[in-house]
Formats: C-alpha cells, sequence, structure tokens
C-alpha cells in the first residue's frame, strides 16, 4: 500500500523530470508532502517560501502568468484555511490555472488535534466560482489525476489523505475522467456515493450488505467540483436510497452537495454520512472513522438499517 | 534622461488624466479619490515613461508586468489604461452603471489588467512569482507593484517582502504610495511604519525614496534604478493623499468621499491650472 501523497510525487517526479515548466511551489512541507526526492533531483523546479501559505498561493499564480504548469503543495488544512482569500481572489477569481495539492486532509493528521484536520475545504472552495475540486481515493486514480492536471485549464484544488490507502483501480475500472462519476458496483436497493479514502469503506460495506441480500450501488465522487449531477439523479432513480460518506464535515460538503441535487430533481431518502459539528477527538484517523461511523463497519450498520427502514 | 519638454509633456498628459478622473468619480459617484489622487504621478510615470509594452500586442511575452496591489485605486489606473487605448470611453463612462465591465477594484477581464485583485497585500506575492517566473525562463522584463501604505499592515505583504529578498530578485520592484493616511486616520497613529526605510532594507531591499507629488522626480528615480545590484527595489514614493485639488489634501474624507457639483466645478478649476501651466513650459 501507499499514500496518494507519495502517488502524486512519484508522478510528478517523473512527468517533471521530461517538462521543465513543471514547476512545485511549497512552503516549508516538502517533507510533508514527500516531495523530498523531487527537491533533490530536481530543485530548479521547486520553489519554497517557507512557512507562508499565503505568499505560495500569490507567487504560484505569478509564476504561472508567465507559462509555467505550477502545483502547490502542503498541508490541506493550512492552504483551505490561512491562504483562503489568496484561492478566492488570486487564483479563482483571477483564472490562474495552478494546481492546489492539499495534503493530509480529512482526520489523516489524526493525534495531532482540531488545528490539523481539515473538515471545511469542500464547503470553503466550492464556494468560490471557477475553481474545481478533486478527491482521489486510492494511488491509481491519484496517479491518473496528476497526469490529467498537467493540461488541465482551470484552476483545482485537490483533497488527499496523509496514509497509505488500499488500491482499488486495479480491478479493471474505467480510467477516471474529471467531472464524470465513477461507478464501481452496480445495485438496486441503494447507492453508496463516497469520496477520497471513503470510497474504499463504501466498497466494502457494499460486498458485506450483498451477503446479507442487498444490492448495493458504490458511486466514487472523485469530482466534486463540478459534480456529476446525472450520475446522482440515475443513482436516485435506480436505487431509491441514498447515503453519502465524507472524510468531512457534514456541513457543505458532499453530503450536502447530493443533497441539493436530489431534492431538487428526484427526492429520496438520503443519509449522510460524515463528521459531525464538532471538533474532532484526538485518535488515529481509523480510530477516528469508527467513532464517527464513516468506515465500512459503520456504514454497513447505518446503511443496514436504512434498508430495513 | 529626458529633456525638460518631454518630461513637461508627460506632466501635461497626467493632469489631464486627472482631470478625466475627476470627472469619472464625479459621474459614478464612486472611487477613492484621495489615493487614486496621490498614487497617479506614478502610475503615469510608469506607463508613459517606463514600462515597456506594446498596445497592438498586449500579451507579449516580454512585456512588463504592472500589478495594483492597491486595488482600491483603480479608477487612476482606468484612466490611464484609456489615455493609451487599452480601454475605450464609453467602458470607462459605464464606470460604476448596472454591469458594467469595470469594477471598482481590478480584474484581468480588463485589458491591460494581469491580476484581478482589491483585498490588501495580494500584490507583492504575485510580484514575487512573476519575478521568479521570469528568471525561470531567463526573461529580462521587470515586475512592478505599487502598494499602498496603509496595505503595508497586512501580514502577507512582510512574507512576500522576505521572500523578494530571500531570492534578490533583482528584477522586482515594489512602489509604496506613502501618502501618510489610511482609511480611519494617519498611518502611523493606526499601526507603525516607520522607520519604513530600514525596515525594508533589513528584509534584503534595495531602497530609494522620491517625491511622488512630482512626476518629474517620479521618471527620475524609475530611471535611476540600477538592475545590476542583485536585491530587489523598493520605492518609498512620498505623496499627498488627494494631490492637486486644495480641500482634498491631506483630507481623511476624501479617502472615498465624493465631490458634489461646487465641489467638482472648483476641482475641475484648480486641475485646470495645472493643465494650463504645464502647456505653458511646452514649447
Amino acid at each position: 500500500m501507499k499514500s496518494n501523497r507519495q502517488s502524486f510525487t512519484q508522478t510528478i517526479l517523473e512527468l517533471a523530470k521530461q517538462n521543465k515548466d513543471i514547476i512545485i511551489v511549497t512552503s516549508d512541507a516538502a517533507g510533508t508532502v514527500t516531495l523530498n526526492q523531487f527537491a533533490e533531483e530536481l530543485p530548479d523546479q521547486l520553489v519554497d517560501v517557507g512557512i507562508a501559505e499565503q505568499n505560495a498561493i500569490g507567487v504560484a499564480a505569478g509564476i504561472a502568468s508567465v507559462g509555467k504548469k505550477v502545483f502547490v503543495c502542503g498541508p490541506a488544512c493550512f492552504y483551505s484555511s490561512r491562504s483562503l482569500e489568496q484561492i478566492k481572489v488570486d487564483v479563482a477569481y483571477s483564472n490562474s490555472r495552478i494546481k492546489i495539492i492539499g495534503v493530509n486532509g480529512g482526520v489523516s493528521y489524526g493525534p495531532f488535534g482540531a488545528t490539523h484536520h481539515c473538515l471545511h475545504d469542500i464547503a470553503a472552495i466550492r464556494a468560490f466560482p471557477g475553481i474545481h475540486i478533486l478527491s482521489p481515493s486510492d494511488p491509481v486514480q491519484m496517479r491518473w489525476m496528476t497526469e490529467n492536471l498537467i493540461n488541465y485549464d482551470f484552476p483545482v484544488y485537490v483533497r488527499m489523505g496523509r496514509n497509505p490507502v488500499p488500491v482499488i483501480y486495479d480491478q479493471g475500472f474505467e480510467k477516471f475522467t474529471i467531472g464524470k462519476a465513477s461507478v464501481l458496483k452496480k445495485g438496486t436497493d441503494l447507492t453508496l456515493v463516497g469520496t477520497g479514502e471513503t470510497v474504499y469503506h463504501c466498497l466494502e460495506a457494499s460486498e458485506m450488505l450483498g451477503q446479507a441480500g442487498f444490492s448495493v450501488k458504490v458511486v466514487d465522487i472523485h469530482t466534486l467540483k463540478p459534480i456529476d449531477k446525472e450520475m446522482i439523479i440515475q443513482s436516485a432513480i435506480e436505487t431509491g436510497k441514498i447515503i453519502t460518506v465524507e472524510e468531512h464535515s457534514i456541513y457543505g460538503g458532499l453530503g450536502a452537495i447530493v443533497s441539493e441535487i436530489v431534492c431538487q430533481n428526484y427526492p429520496v431518502p438520503m443519509k449522510i454520512l460524515g463528521i459531525p459539528d464538532e471538533n474532532v477527538i484526538n485518535a488515529q484517523p481509523q480510530d477516528i472513522y469508527k467513532y464517527y461511523g464513516i468506515d465500512y463497519k459503520g456504514i454497513y450498520d447505518t446503511a443496514l438499517a436504512f434498508l430495513k427502514d | 534622461m529626458l529633456s525638460i519638454n518631454e518630461i513637461s509633456k508627460i506632466a501635461l498628459k497626467t493632469e489631464k488624466v486627472r482631470l478625466r478622473l475627476l470627472e469619472v468619480i464625479y459621474n459614478s459617484r464612486s472611487g477613492h479619490v484621495g489615493g487614486d489622487l496621490s498614487v497617479l504621478n506614478m502610475i503615469a510615470a510608469l506607463y508613459y515613461h517606463t514600462l515597456k509594452f506594446d498596445i497592438q500586442n498586449p500579451d507579449h511575452e516580454n512585456r512588463d508586468r504592472f500589478i495594483l496591489s492597491k486595488g482600491h485605486c483603480v479608477e487612476a489606473l482606468y484612466c490611464v489604461l484609456e489615455s493609451l487605448g487599452f480601454i475605450d470611453s464609453d467602458t470607462l463612462n459605464s464606470y460604476g452603471k448596472f454591469n458594467s465591465l469595470l469594477a471598482g477594484h481590478p480584474s484581468n477581464k480588463i485589458p491591460g489588467i494581469e491580476f484581478s485583485g482589491g483585498s490588501l497585500g495580494h500584490g507583492l506575492s504575485l510580484g514575487v512569482g512573476v519575478a521568479i517566473g521570469a528568471k525561470m525562463d531567463n526573461k529580462d522584463f521587470k515586475t512592478f507593484v505599487v502598494m499602498g501604505d496603509g496595505e503595508l499592515n497586512e501580514g502577507a505583504v512582510f512574507e512576500a517582502a522576505m521572500s523578494g529578498g530571500h531570492f534578490k530578485l533583482n528584477n522586482l520592484v515594489a512602489i509604496v504610495d506613502r501618502n501618510g493616511l489610511q482609511i480611519s486616520n494617519s498611518t502611523e497613529k493606526v499601526m507603525t511604519l516607520e522607520p519604513l526605510k530600514e525596515r525594508w532594507e533589513t528584509m534584503g531591499w534595495e531602497v530609494l525614496e522620491v517625491n511622488g507629488d512630482k512626476i518629474e522626480d517620479c521618471i527620475k528615480v524609475l530611471d535611476s534604478i540600477n538592475y545590476t545590484i542583485q536585491k530587489p527595489h523598493f520605492i518609498i514614493s512620498r505623496t499627498t493623499k488627494g494631490k492637486g485639488v486644495s480641500y482634498m489634501e491631506n483630507a481623511l474624507h476624501w479617502h472615498h468621499g465624493v465631490p458634489d457639483e461646487v465641489q467638482y466645478k472648483q476641482a475641475v478649476r484648480e486641475i485646470s491650472r495645472s493643465i494650463e501651466e504645464w502647456e505653458g513650459k511646452i514649447s
């Protein structure tokens, strides 16, 4: 197993060796992002501005304006809060086509505490017109995503976790396309909609529900903006019930986005699994997942009750 | 070095723009007239003398870049851009009206404007990035960032200033419109900026000072920048808020006040006298 951040850094290093216009901007976070090898091998393509996330975004937008492919890399929690106005103004409003790579998002910093948890970024950044939001579910998808982002003509925020995650996309699933949700499993009784590292747990829960006699569809929303509205409506029609699962506040994240679409187009009963409106407990990520019921077992329990409802 | 005649022509053009600026603010009933008037000389000196650009090819990769970080004074920039043909008069006359292209702060949808902005403390980071990008490609264009002095309260300015010094960006020029007033009081009463020169020097900048109320001095200081010094350049342009309109000068109210008819006519008379004076100096 490897982490999404490692998948990103390995891929971007390979690509940057072939393309000197690929530039990394970071904020004393090369180690955090796992960019040490990049820094060693391509020092002229890495700009470290020190612990200054606001400056990093502005500097990145400036470098991009002369035609470079710029990736700003650092902790998601700081980029999506400390430099939020720079993302709003210098990136989204100015249409600076930089890619902001937010690592260690969600609860993946675990016991580091509330300052380092990142449960608001989708809600906050989604409200800015013009910027797209991606959330990879595994290292294979992360590689495809990175390859796609080099010439992607929009500003993008990518949120990913810190820790190694199981591979999902080695099972013959179609290659990912930005803006199109991926159906990982067909079903008729319920749709589990996940994003990022919850997708694996949705798949596991669907297997357990299958053994309990239910047919469960699983959808990976790797692109939160622009969202694949048609896929969500189709899932509501096909299965009549939806559960969303996310490593984000229940306010303004995946559940809220899916609800907006469902209730305005084809209302069906829904449940939103995520982090409630509270500061997260201090624990290892897997224990936080379990505590808030967004691991496969928690999803299974909620789904079973929902299906029997 | 420019002749007195050439400088007078630039000054005359600038005073005509000053008159147009007052007209735009009077008609639109909006704008930040005090800072517009203090910064206008420097913007004019840059656009009419220093900056390299091609109006026929405004996206030329070797153009000098200009970033107005004190975005609330965009009206001064709009008027200069109109005088150069980047935007037409109908567009400028739409300022402040329904669905105008022109907002009260810069947008890069407007021809001639590199980045959208208006929130203070953003422009220098952008400038640092552009200057780094130029060096990466061995381009010799220069990047100029104009900031307000009140804007220097923003922490992000110092993140950018540290990085400008750290990366020895000799192709970057930051100019502060040091008019001494911000929205609620004098800059020193709100938040001490002095000793400004020493503060920026310790962050690795070459610091120049100028009387920004005199356009001939603005031109001279811009000409005097020594780009072989391996440091970014910081120009403290000492100016008068509301410059050119007697009742607006150094008066807090005119941060974003709008003149009534009587006041407007007085402003027109005063600026017209200045125009006549400069006309008299041109042979």
